[in-house]
């Protein structure tokens, strides 16, 4: 680093090596049609996925479109509150603003029968046990707490039962399911 | 299909950002905490106020940092009448170009007047310095006219 030189007014002040540059930016979510269905329903503990119109495929959460094909998906179907890890990250590192107890698990969920995954939290399980494969269930907020919101569901948690096979789990399913078909 | 209100929900995103400021813009704010304002001089002579480490005509490393005057001029100026919510400023003002003595590029800050009627290319100001420094533009709450009768 090319040293600067500074007036000798600031000689022997404590340099300033940092500055705070905090952003925020304040916005009015006004969902579309299908998270507004979706959230309606959520809101009565329901979890609600796409269709898409080409192939079939669930797509949870719902957005209305088949993001692979530019497809419009009007056809909703509720999906189980069960489903399996598809790959995960334990968190050692405290991140400012979110307020977990260390460490923690965030994992991509596939519920069963969906084709695609969600970001959320998993416990009652340490991260040493976490395994790609492992099947969770939804634990729920309190019914009196029970809203239109994300928050409705506290984390998932191991459900027991035996794994899904690593080739088949989370994206690597749909590809073994591609595979079955062409074999078909 | 049922008809619902529509939904909608405040959405807040933030990032607590700190910043490390390297020689140059650290040294700035060095200064503006110390109540002075340091530019910074080009192989030509010319002075960069707000300081940047590195020329940007030539790209060179710059590294003589020189104290500049805390009064300047109005080179051009907007009106502020609604501050938004996260503005620095709760009240009317005007932002403005200042180019301070000493200085051959102008600054952006706040001109704190109570009507643009008082504000004019080529008004001369000072830096009003707020009652705690820290090290952080804000340090100065903005400029006054050099005549205000709020000196």
């Amino acid at each position: 680093m090319t040293d600067v030189n500074v007036p000798s007014s600031l000689d022997g002040v404590e340099p300033v090596q940092s500055v705070r540059t905090p952003i925020r930016m304040e916005y009015t979510f006004t969902p579309g049609v299908a998270a507004q269905t979706y959230l309606r329903e959520f809101g009565n503990k329901k979890i609600l996925g796409n269709v898409s119109p080409i192939d079939g495929a669930i797509l949870v959460p719902p957005r209305g479109a088949d993001p692979r094909h530019g497809a419009l998906c009007e056809e909703f179907v509720e999906m189980p509150h069960t489903g399996h890890i598809g790959s995960y990250c334990v968190t050692n590192v405290p991140i400012p603003g979110r307020d977990l107890d260390l460490p923690y698990i965030s994992a991509w969920i596939f519920l069963d029968g969906a084709d695609v995954g969600f970001l959320n939290l998993v416990a009652e399980c340490p991260p040493e046990e976490c395994r790609i494969g492992m099947r969770v269930e939804a634990v729920w907020k309190p019914d009196e707490e029970i809203g239109m919101t994300a928050e409705n569901i506290l984390y998932w948690k191991p459900s027991g039962g035996p794994d899904i096979p690593f080739a088949e789990a989370g994206v690597r399913g749909w590809h073994a399911r591609k595979q079955g078909e062409t074999n078909a | 299909m049922e008809s619902h209100e529509r939904l909608s929900a405040p959405l807040v995103l933030e990032y607590p950002f700190t910043r490390t400021t390297g020689p140059v813009i650290g040294a700035f704010l060095t200064g503006l905490r110390e109540r002075i304002v340091l530019g910074i001089k080009r192989k030509d002579g010319t002075v960069l106020v707000p300081p940047t480490e590195y020329d940007p005509a030539t790209s060179e490393a710059l590294t003589e940092m020189v104290e500049v005057e805390q009064t300047g001029e109005v080179i051009t100026w907007t009106w502020v009448q609604e501050p938004r919510d996260q503005s620095p400023w709760d009240r009317p003002h005007a932002l403005a170009m200042i180019k301070l003595d000493g200085a051959d590029t102008p600054l952006l800050h706040a001109v704190l007047v109570d009507s643009p009627e008082t504000l004019d290319t080529g008004t001369r100001v000072r830096i009003k310095w707020r009652e705690e420094t820290e090290g952080h533009i804000k340090d100065i709450e903005g400029f006054l006219p050099v005549e205000s009768k709020n000196d």
